[in-house]
Formats: structure tokens, sequence, C-alpha cells
């Protein structure tokens, strides 16, 4: 599209060639006539409908535990999947697990996603110096390899959920604003952007309306892609001890309480990580589907 | 070429430099008096203010930095808080036992990569392909610690083919090249192989497939040039891409193998680090950190150097 075309328009017609709502809805149908897509949120669909419902659906309380009946198998009478460590109901506290587990890989992602994408449009659109001191101060994140990053910070500032939220979320922000910043930067040399600012247009209005759509599509087929890291990292932490604290139903909490129990009920103990693989591979799998679907138009 | 591997080495100071002020920051932001894990909560205020001036927490932060930087270049990490024993010492040791274990989990992974990713490139759309893509979807998306708990219980508890836990008989942590150190190694480094492998996989399998498309590959055909010859100009062209993944894969395994150490009680840096996080040791907190970082920026620098090497189409550029 050139310039002198679009400056020959009324100015309530200078449309962005920004994806317009049309296009999320070509992405949508396609992302239905995809199986794989389909069956990965079909997954994901139960998986987190058991966890939002746990309260209602769970059979037993989570935290009700019983000396007498530690470590049953799967498939006792009245305990479908079996009992843990300190003999509470193993389904229960892994529907109530699903609630601080999916919580905690989606949040870290949906924070970077907006705080990243607003640094990154920030920093592309303004350019120039401001613009490389703020991509070099990110790249220092970049000279930690990510579970070390997520580590360090979530060690320092000492175990606990929040903490490791605002460590994932520290992890992930330098990455979306890497790619938000590469297309804006792309964006803002081409000439509508050029007419917009010509015509009068704010920089806030530029950037929201001419800029924000391009950028939009890519950093989310990215944070997409982030959503399985984050899941197989926060249940990571909690894994090591730094997330969420005990008695709370977590699947990386419970995965490393139920460690010692390998010896005499092994299948318990694997069932925590089992959850946490079919999660991680349906947002794999969507993810892939996402960023075929919205391939379309380059 | 002289003037690009200078310019790379100029580019990583700063960035070393700001992983060494990250490193020792960060353990500011937490919470707390370091001094709560040596001393008592009703020590007398001389004793608190000797232990003070002992670990230099009596001058200001960027002092401490200062001091802490000059001796850690000369490789003076300080001393252990909890151990007592000099941090460089325990980082050291810690560092090679997980240098071996990432070092082998990568060469596996890479290999099995690139062998099934060239497969499935070269096969496109065939079951080979598909069963390669399944396993690459796969080794990305398991939570590795899981994958260690389950080897275990397959492989130590029900065969007991392999000891679950420590890197040597009797929970000896020196390493030796025999054979009862080697069955220690072989499920912490096939867990840990998993994510570069799924990895590897997806790149090779890509850019093969890509290559396969070009025109150059049409008319090397067409010189009646076939099978073996092909798959040289294939392995050429696809070599930088893969070494530049491949080298940051080992970079995250060092990282990665934080969780992995901890489910076999690996005696390396992520048990040095659980140690230090626990008991808030913060010369071992940040000593460990420093070093595993400068591994990778080191690593990083590297994999820039020999990129052009191998790829003469970048050195000109």
């Amino acid at each position: 599209m050139s310039a002198s075309l679009e400056l020959s328009l009324p100015l309530a017609d200078v449309a962005a060639p920004a994806p317009s709502r049309s296009y999320w809805l070509v992405v949508w149908r396609q992302l239905r006539r995809d199986p794989m897509a389909l069956a990965a949120g079909l997954i994901l669909l139960i998986i987190v409908g058991a966890a939002v419902f746990a309260p209602w659906l769970a059979p037993a309380d989570p935290y009700k535990a019983s000396m007498i009946k530690r470590l049953l198998p799967i498939g006792s009478p009245g305990f479908l999947l079996g009992t843990d460590e300190l003999g509470r109901d193993m389904l229960s506290r892994l529907m109530h697990g699903g609630r601080l587990s999916l919580l905690m890989g989606v949040v870290p992602v949906l924070a970077a996603f907006g705080i990243g994408t607003a640094i990154g449009l920030f920093a592309g659109y303004i350019g120039g110096k401001v613009n490389m001191i703020i991509m070099r101060v990110l790249d220092v994140f970049y000279a930690f390899p990510s579970v070390l990053l997520a580590v360090a910070i979530s060690g320092a500032l000492g175990p606990g959920m929040s903490n490791s939220l605002l460590a994932l979320t520290l992890v992930f922000v330098p990455q979306v604003v890497r790619v938000a910043e590469s297309v804006t930067t792309q964006v803002r040399q081409l000439d509508y952007i050029e007419a917009a600012r010509m015509s009068g247009a704010s920089a806030f209005s530029i950037i929201r309306v001419h800029v924000l759509g391009n950028v939009l599509g890519p950093v989310f087929v990215y944070a997409t892609g982030l959503l399985s890291v984050s899941m197989i990292l926060a249940s990571g932490l909690s894994f090591l001890g730094l997330g969420v604290k005990p008695p709370e139903p977590e699947w990386g909490l419970m995965l490393n309480t139920l460690r010692s129990a390998i010896y005499v009920n092994p299948w318990i103990a694997a069932l925590p990580g089992a959850l946490i693989f079919v999660t991680s591979i349906a947002f794999n799998l969507l993810a892939d589907s996402v960023r075929s679907a919205m391939d379309i138009r380059r | 070429m002289f003037a690009y591997i200078l310019k790379r080495l100029i580019y990583a100071i700063p960035i070393a430099l700001s992983v060494t002020v990250v490193s020792f920051v960060l353990v500011y932001l937490a919470p707390g008096d370091p001094l709560n894990a040596i001393a008592p909560a009703d020590a007398p205020e001389e004793v608190i203010l000797a232990l003070k001036s002992a670990y230099g927490l009596d001058k200001p932060v960027p002092v401490q930095y200062g001091l802490w930087l000059l001796r850690a270049v000369q490789g003076d990490l300080g001393t252990s808080i909890a151990s007592g024993r000099a941090v460089t010492a325990e980082v050291l040791s810690a560092v090679s036992n997980t240098l071996l274990l990432a070092g082998m989990a990568a060469l596996g992974g890479v290999l099995i990569g690139c062998i099934l990713g060239a497969l499935a490139g070269y096969r496109h759309g065939t079951w080979i392909d598909r069963v390669a893509t399944v396993i690459s979807v796969i080794g990305v998306s398991i939570p590795h610690y899981w994958l260690g708990l389950v080897l275990t219980i397959i492989f130590s508890i029900w065969l007991t083919w392999f000891p679950a836990m420590g890197a040597g008989p009797g929970g000896s942590s020196e390493w030796m090249w025999d054979y009862d150190h080697m069955r220690h190694l072989v499920l912490p480094a096939l867990t840990l192989s998993v994510i570069p492998m799924g990895i590897i996989t997806r790149t090779v399998r890509a850019l093969v497939a890509d290559i396969l498309e070009q025109e150059f590959v049409t008319a090397l055909r067409a010189r009646g040039l076939s099978g073996f010859a092909i798959f040289r100009h294939i392995a050429k062209n696809t070599a930088p891409t893969v070494l530049a993944v491949a080298g940051l894969q080992i970079g995250y395994l060092m990282g990665g193998s934080i969780l992995v150490e901890t489910v076999f009680a690996w005696p390396g840096t992520g048990f040095l680090l659980n140690t230090a996080i626990f008991q808030r040791d913060i010369p071992l907190l940040q000593g460990t950190i420093l070093v595993l970082c400068m591994f990778f920026v080191v690593l990083n620098l590297l994999v820039d150097i020999l990129q052009p090497l191998i790829d003469p189409r970048m050195g000109r550029g």
C-alpha cells in the first residue's frame, strides 16, 4: 500500500492495514477446522474445568489427612486415584492442584504479554538512543539461562507463590519485548505511519490504531508458545520448594512431597507430573496450531 | 575475521560486567538481614558488628560490590556462610559435575536430534516424519523433573539396571571414568537430553525440508548427483544454524540441570543452589550464579565466533 494512495483518501478512511476484526475471525475459523487444535482445546477445557469447579466436583476434602489410609493404590474403594503420603484423596488434590498450577503457569505469561508489549511498542516507536538503551539493558537478562534466572530470582526473594510469579514474569518480559520491539521497528518505517503522523495523529493514537494491530499477532503467537514453558517452570519452582508451600495442593509441590513414595506406590507419585505433562503438551499443540493459523496472511 | 572476533569480544565485556552486577545485587532484593543465617537472634551488639565487618557487610553496597568483584576476578568468591569453606572450591567442583551432566546430555540430545530431524526432513510427510514430530513435541513439553522420576521408577526400581541417586558408589561426589560412576550418569543424562533432542529435531527437520526445496538442490540433482553428495551439501548448509541452537541448548541445560540434579541427588550446581537458597548463604548464592552465568556468556561468545568460521557468508557480512 503506497503512501500517496492513502494520503489522497479522506482522513477517516486512512485505515490501518493492521489485522482487522475479520482477521481474528479467519484465524478462529482456521483453528476450528484443525483437529490438533480441537483435541488440545478439549483437553485443556477438561483440565481447566476440573480445576475451576474443583470445590463442587471433587469427591473429598483435599486437606483431610488420615494416618491409616496412606498411599492407597489407584482404584481403592472410595479413593478413585488412591491417596497421598498423608492419606489425602489424590483425585481431589489433583483437581484442586490444577487451580494453583494453571494460575502460576498462565499469569506470568499474561503479565509478560501486557508489560512486554507495552515496553516493546514504546521502545520500537521511540527508536534511537532510548530504544538502544532499553534493548541493551534487556540483553543482560539474555545472559542468564531462563531456568537459572527463575530459580535465582525466586531464591533471592525467598520461597513463596507471589515471588515465583514475579520471578517468572521477569524471565518472560525481555523475550516478549524483543518480539514486540522488532515488529514495531519494522512497522514504524512504513509509509502509512508517516502519513498518519503528517495528518496530525498523536503518537499514542498511531500506536493504538496503526502499530498495535500489527504487533499483537506475532506477540500473541509467541506468548501462546510460552504457556507450556511457563507451566513446566512454575511447577518446577514449586517442586524445588520455591513456589507454593504445603499443605496447599499444587502439582509441582505434590510431585516433590510424593517423591519418597516411589518405592511404595510409584503410580501415585507419577500422577501430578503426568498432569503437568498433558497440560504442557496441550498448550504446545495449541500454540503450533495458532502459529500456522495466523501465518495465512504472511 | 579478526576484526569480527574483536568486536564480539568487546561486546561481551559489558554483558559480563552486568552479569556480575545482577549476580551481586539479586541477593539484596531479599527481605531480611543476611546475618540472620549465622548470628542467633539474641546476639549482643558487638558480636553482630564484628560479624558484619568480618563479612564486609558494614560498608555501602557499591563498595561491597567493588571489593567483591576485585576478589572475584582473582578467583576468590568469599567464604560460604553455611559450611565455612571457600566458595570458589565448592562452586568449581559442583560446576564440573554439572558440566559433565549437561555435556553428556547435550551430546546425546544433539546427536539423536540431528539424526531424527534429518530423517524427518528428508522423508517429509511420511511416517518417519510424523514419529519425529511427535517425539520432538514430547521432548519440548515434558517436565524433565517428572521424566527423571518416571525413569527412576522404571530403570531403578523395577528393572534395577541403574542406580537412582548420586554420582558414584557410596555417595561420592568425586567423578571418575569407571563403570560404577558411569552407571550413575546414565539416567540423569538421559533425562536431561530430552530437551535439546526435541528442539534440535524440530530445527533440523525444518532446515532440511527447507533446503531440499531450494533450487541449488534441483541443480545438483540435474547434474546427476545423488544420495551422499547431496547430503553433504545439506549438512554444510544446516551446520551453522544447528551449531548456534546446540550452543544455546548447552547453556540452557546448565540451568535446566538444577531440577534434574534435585531428582537424582546429583552433586552439581543445582544441589549447591538449593543449599545456598534455603540456608540463605549469600556468598555461595552469588558465587554459583556468577560462575554459571559466566559459562553461559562465554558459550554464547564461542558460538558467535565459531559460526562465521564454518559459514564464510557470515564473516563477510
